[in-house]
């Protein structure tokens, strides 16, 4: 590694004596008291939190929910995608196993038995939404979890679900149903073909 | 890749060197042999593919595979080459410095020039040149890519094979970032039970026949074949018969994509969570080379790994199925005395201080043939300290003329290498079961067996003044045990097991044993250092040198010689 | 009053003595409570922030307009300090030296209350025995200096208890810091007392009393006693010994609960001892310019305790503002200040002053 010498000044004599530097703390300090003292004349700035709540804007990354989708199904195929990415390991997904329960819409076979988020573990950094091909988890808006256990502050997937809300997306699993739906019959008969012959 | 460590070197005839080719890859000069082994391990002309692979040039593919025959149908393969160009007067062209002139395929196609080959199926022929890199290499594989993803699902989200899918890699590697394809997909079943352990999915499935191939040509079972026309192509089982035979689960690696799956592995993990730990197969004497797939300690699946000398790529499906014994609930986790939770160091004091004492003939041991050669080993020893009469337990079953093994013992020449058991084994158990009834023998060690199945029944075992017994799951004889010390399952510890062949061959952990239970080798390296003074080496390559030096049938060879793919003894 | 009157003297100094202790000690009890609220209320000023405003009994909000006043305030902030410094977990770690461990946080904060008994904090009240004093030693000073370098043995203790390296680390600086800064001091206020020609600190503000304040003719020596007092009370910009960057809490690391309040106390009530210090040596005590005369009557008395004790705040206003003001000094700095510049100028000091008192007071 090669080295590079910083040239560094001798302080003056006026310098040494700290008497600038004791009058430039002083400067800084009472500047901010002086607009900030409330017997000055100040309002305060600081917003009160738990009384006044901020907006919170588009794309904030609070805590990552499930989602449903249009027709309240659960979006989440257990793919383990975000369980891999999840830089704190927050994520835990049970995956359902041969035996499983299938998936409550049809076509996508696969959904998770369990799906846990700690919470306590959880760094809000987004890379499971960014991750996940489903749409099905979306970090949303809740930035204040509280819980009076370590237990309570796992996720699970029923808790995650009720929190997530809706969010219908592209519909990938609905489109590939009606697309094999349109092929029951032979020839096959696509959108295109049905709106030439009309 | 077929060449077999053998031990020792027999002097023979150093074979003459093999005829070659020689061949440009990607611009470098190689020398090739004339002729390669195919599927069956009979010379054939070598293919680009093979030269290829010789050059260390990878060339992707679908349909082609090692160990099964060449089909040709999926082209991926498909590579630019060049020969070189002849004359009217039959003599090569040369160029102006005098090098041959190559004819080289170019596009667009002009007819009279060479065009992209499959390398699968080609052969070489001198002073050939393949472009494995070219433009028009990168131009055919996109458009094969293509084309075979016209009507895949892209459904990775849910398919087990995302993560280890050729498919995938492939699409990274040379495919294109998005789909032209605007029209409806051709829809196809899903989820179809093919067999009682494979489920199909034909949308995945991308015609390359590996499984069709592998179940006619390696299992001589024609279950499978391809029906419909056109798109509508479908892998389908031969009607009213199913796809179950003892192989299945092979088609299963074999497919290149998420069409064919495990039933048994269905939607249990993700394959990029699996830790991959190599280990041999223990549920018959043939040792089939495995590699465990295990999470946090759970077992998921076992999978063949390669080994010309023993299994090639392939494995029986109960042996790849015998796995969940090792999680169940009933698994021996508590050191015993009497029936009664204990610990190791109080246990192994009370054994070693009864054996110490204990006079000559009166202990008598029972192996199992499903044991370490280390931990033989060590029995051994402690046997011959003793004076104790020792014997094993004969597991017989049937061969399938394939893989399975008529003796389902893993190392029963491990048993008889280390003189725990005669050329003959369980010839001794009457004169254990007798000398037991005459009080002359006081004390049996048991491992890994039911003993009470073999002629010694409850009502002798209790004569006893000491039973010690190793096992890993419960059984009448682990009842009666005075001592019972909780041993590992094969995944959960190390060692080596010589198979039917002579095969020797070491295992790896895999997974932590479950309780208190323990490695044998640790617990019985403590016993018998106890009882027969110290063994000079704590590690279990020292424990295998020292044996190996001991014990002439293993000739001497080394831990660190023994590899990944083991080493064949001369039995 | 006059059952006071006639009680004898012995009876009565005794009474008095009990009744000015429990006072001073009281008041300065609180006093280092309060210190703390407003340490923490303008150093959120200082830093653009609201401070303690929450805290509050339930019945504040019942009253109109001054409960939510008193609450947002913080007044009631530092009965929430103590109330959880009493009931905390008192964890002592396995491996500390208990004894000791024990015994550090008393050691160093009963120095702090002992150096308050010689402060004259007011000229009299009443009666004009009746001296503001708790204790009226001729040799005022030399008892300070004696009890403010006891303080030193509570820190280092604490360190070598704690059998953990960055206690230790601060025990340790601590010892060195406290050393030489006392020297500096000490030989500060030798000036002083050439000048004053006593060692009663109640004559030393006699004297101010008609002779003027001593900071004014001591300059030099106020500023050493002022530097050095920082640098006793292991305040910012020389609070080494518990640097948190550096040290975790420092020497008093592993302590929890009380003991950890009990050095606490001591550092603020260290602060206020050394305010009252300055206050008397160099700031005239309760006099003023204009008023110099022990008082006749009880408002008087009481006038004179609070001109002393507004002088004290303004100090502790000092304490606290400074710390905002500075970085922390390097340890090699802190040393370097005191041996090789503070020595040597107190040393110059003492001889100019000596002189002037041969020569030019005669």
């Amino acid at each position: 590694m090669s080295t590079k010498v910083v040239e560094r000044k001798p302080l003056t004599a006026w310098e040494r004596s700290y008497v600038p530097s004791i009058l430039g703390g002083l400067g800084v300090t009472w500047k901010h008291f002086k607009r900030t003292a409330p017997f000055l004349g100040n309002k305060p700035i600081t917003m009160e939190y738990p009384e006044q709540k901020w907006v919170v804007p588009e794309g904030y990354r609070g805590a990552p929910y499930l989602v449903k989708d249009q027709d309240g199904a659960t979006k989440c195929v257990s793919c383990q995608l975000c369980e891999f990415v999840c830089p704190p390991k927050a994520i835990r997904i049970t995956p359902p196993g041969a035996e499983g329960q299938p998936a409550d819409r049809a076509n996508a076979e696969k959904m998770p038995l369990e799906f846990e988020i700690n919470m306590l573990r959880c760094i809000f950094c987004g890379l499971c939404q960014e991750v996940c091909p489903e749409e099905a988890i979306f970090l949303q808006k809740d930035y204040s979890l509280t819980g009076v256990s370590r237990e309570e502050m796992v996720y699970d997937k029923e808790k995650l679900l009720k929190l997530g809300g809706t969010h219908a997306g592209v519909q990938k699993w609905k489109h590939k149903l009606e697309e094999a739906a349109e092929q029951e019959t032979f020839p096959v008969e696509t959108a295109a073909a049905t709106e030439a012959t009309k | 890749m077929s060449a077999t460590a053998t031990l020792p070197a027999p002097a023979a005839v150093p074979p003459p060197p093999p005829e070659t080719v020689t061949v440009k890859v990607n611009g470098k000069t190689v020398q090739v042999p004339k002729t390669m082994p195919n599927w069956q391990g009979k010379p054939e002309p070598t293919t680009m593919l093979q030269a290829a692979r010789v050059a260390g040039v990878e060339i992707p593919h679908y349909c082609y595979h090692d160990k099964l025959p060449v089909a040709g149908n999926c082209r991926m393969c498909l590579v630019e080459c060049g020969t070189p160009m002849m004359g009217p007067d039959r003599k090569p062209v040369l160029n102006e410095d005098g090098t041959p002139k190559i004819a080289r395929s170019v596009l667009p196609y002009e007819p009279g020039t060479p065009r992209g080959v499959i390398a699968c199926a080609t052969p070489i022929s001198p002073g050939m040149e393949i472009y494995a890199d070219s433009p028009a290499t990168h131009q055919m594989r996109e458009a094969v890519l293509e084309s075979l993803l016209i009507n895949h699902p892209l459904d990775c989200p849910i398919c087990d094979q995302a993560g280890e899918c050729k498919l995938q890699e492939y699409s990274v590697e040379h495919g294109q970032a998005e789909s032209r394809f605007v029209e409806a997909k051709v829809h196809k079943p899903k989820a179809v039970d093919l067999g009682p352990r494979i489920i199909l999915d034909d949308e995945r499935c991308i015609l390359c026949t590996r499984c069709i191939r592998f179940t006619k040509d390696i299992v001589n079972d024609d279950a499978l074949g391809i029906v419909n026309r056109g798109s509508y192509n479908t892998i389908s089982a031969f009607p009213g018969k199913a796809f179950d035979n003892n192989y299945t689960l092979n088609t299963v690696d074999l497919c290149p994509v998420g069409a064919l799956t495990s039933k048994d592995f269905r939607f249990k993990m993700r394959v990029w969570f699996l830790k991959e730990t190599s280990s041999v197969c223990t549920s018959c004497g043939t040792g089939c080379n495995i590699t465990v797939g295990a999470r946090e300690g759970v077992i998921h699946r076992f999978e063949p790994r390669s080994n010309d000398a023993v299994n090639g790529p392939w494995m029986c499906d109960s042996g790849r199925l015998n796995y969940k014994w090792i999680g169940r609930a009933d698994r021996l986790r508590e050191v015993r005395i009497g029936g009664r939770r204990s610990n190791w160091s109080t246990a192994l004091r009370e054994i070693s201080g009864k054996l110490s004492t204990a006079p000559a003939g009166s202990v008598a041991i029972v192996a199992s043939a499903r044991q370490t050669n280390e931990e033989l080993y060590l029995l051994k020893r402690l046997a011959t300290r003793l004076g104790a009469i020792t014997d094993s337990i004969v597991r017989e079953g049937e061969a399938d003329g394939l893989l399975v093994s008529a003796d389902r013992n893993p190392n029963s020449n491990g048993v008889r290498l280390t003189g725990m058991a005669y050329t003959e084994a369980g010839i001794q158990l009457p004169k254990i079961a007798a000398g037991i009834a005459a009080g002359t023998i006081r004390s049996l060690i048991v491992f890994g067996e039911d003993v009470t199945a073999h002629g010694l029944d409850a009502g002798l075992l209790a004569k006893l003044d000491l039973l010690v017994v190793s096992d890993v799951l419960p059984n009448p004889t682990t009842e009666a045990a005075t001592h019972l010390l909780p041993g590992a399952a094969p995944v959960e510890k190390r060692g080596t097991l010589v198979n039917t062949k002579g095969r020797l061959q070491k295992f790896n952990k895999a997974v932590e044993a479950p309780g208190d239970a323990r490695p044998e080798v640790e617990f019985l390296q403590e016993l018998v250092e106890a009882v027969a003074g110290p063994i000079g080496t704590a590690t279990i390559e020292g424990l295998f040198n020292r044996m190996t030096a001991e014990i002439a049938g293993f000739g001497g060879v080394q831990w660190a010689a023994v590899g990944d793919t083991g080493i064949t003894l001369s039995l | 009053m006059d059952f006071l009157q006639n009680l004898d003297p012995t009876v009565q100094f005794i009474l008095f003595s009990v009744v000015k202790i429990g006072v001073v000690f009281g008041v300065t009890m609180s006093f280092v409570a309060y210190s703390v609220l407003v340490e923490r209320k303008v150093s959120a000023w200082i830093q653009d922030r609201v401070g303690p405003n929450r805290t509050a009994p339930p019945m504040a909000q019942f009253v109109p307009i001054l409960g939510p006043f008193l609450t947002r305030l913080g007044i009631f902030q530092p009965m929430a300090d103590g109330l959880k410094f009493l009931l905390k977990e008192d964890f002592t770690p396995s491996y500390v030296r208990k004894v000791y461990f024990w015994i550090a946080p008393a050691i160093a904060v009963i120095p702090a209350f002992l150096t308050l008994a010689v402060i004259p904090f007011g000229s009299t009240l009443g009666n004009p025995g009746n001296k503001m004093v708790i204790a009226d030693l001729d040799v005022g000073i030399l008892y300070t200096f004696g009890i403010v370098s006891l303080g030193v043995y509570g820190i280092v203790l604490a360190g070598y208890a704690a059998n953990s390296k960055y206690p230790f680390l601060g025990g340790i600086r601590s010892s060195a810091q406290m050393i030489s800064y006392e020297i500096a001091m000490g030989m500060s206020v030798v000036s002083v007392f050439l000048l004053v020609g006593d060692l009663n600190l109640s004559k030393v503000i006699e004297y101010q009393a008609h002779g003027g304040w001593l900071v004014f003719k001591q300059p030099l020596a106020f500023f050493i006693f002022l530097v050095a007092a920082f640098a006793e009370t292991n305040r910012l910009p020389f609070d080494l010994p518990e640097s948190e960057s550096e040290l975790v809490g420092g020497y008093h690391t592993e302590y929890s609960s009380m003991k950890f309040a009990l050095f606490f106390l001591g550092e603020y009530a260290n602060m206020i001892a050394s305010s009252a210090m300055m206050v008397t040596l160099f700031f005239g005590g309760w006099t003023l310019p204009f008023i110099g005369d022990p008082a006749s009557g009880l408002l008087g008395g009481l006038l004179h305790i609070g001109i002393f004790v507004a002088k004290m705040c303004a100090f502790m206003v000092l304490f606290i503002w400074v710390r905002w003001m500075f970085p922390r000094f390097r340890y090699d700095q802190l040393m370097d200040l005191g041996w090789r510049r503070f020595i040597p100028l107190a040393l110059a000091n003492i001889l100019v002053t000596a002189l002037v008192v041969a020569f030019v007071n005669r």
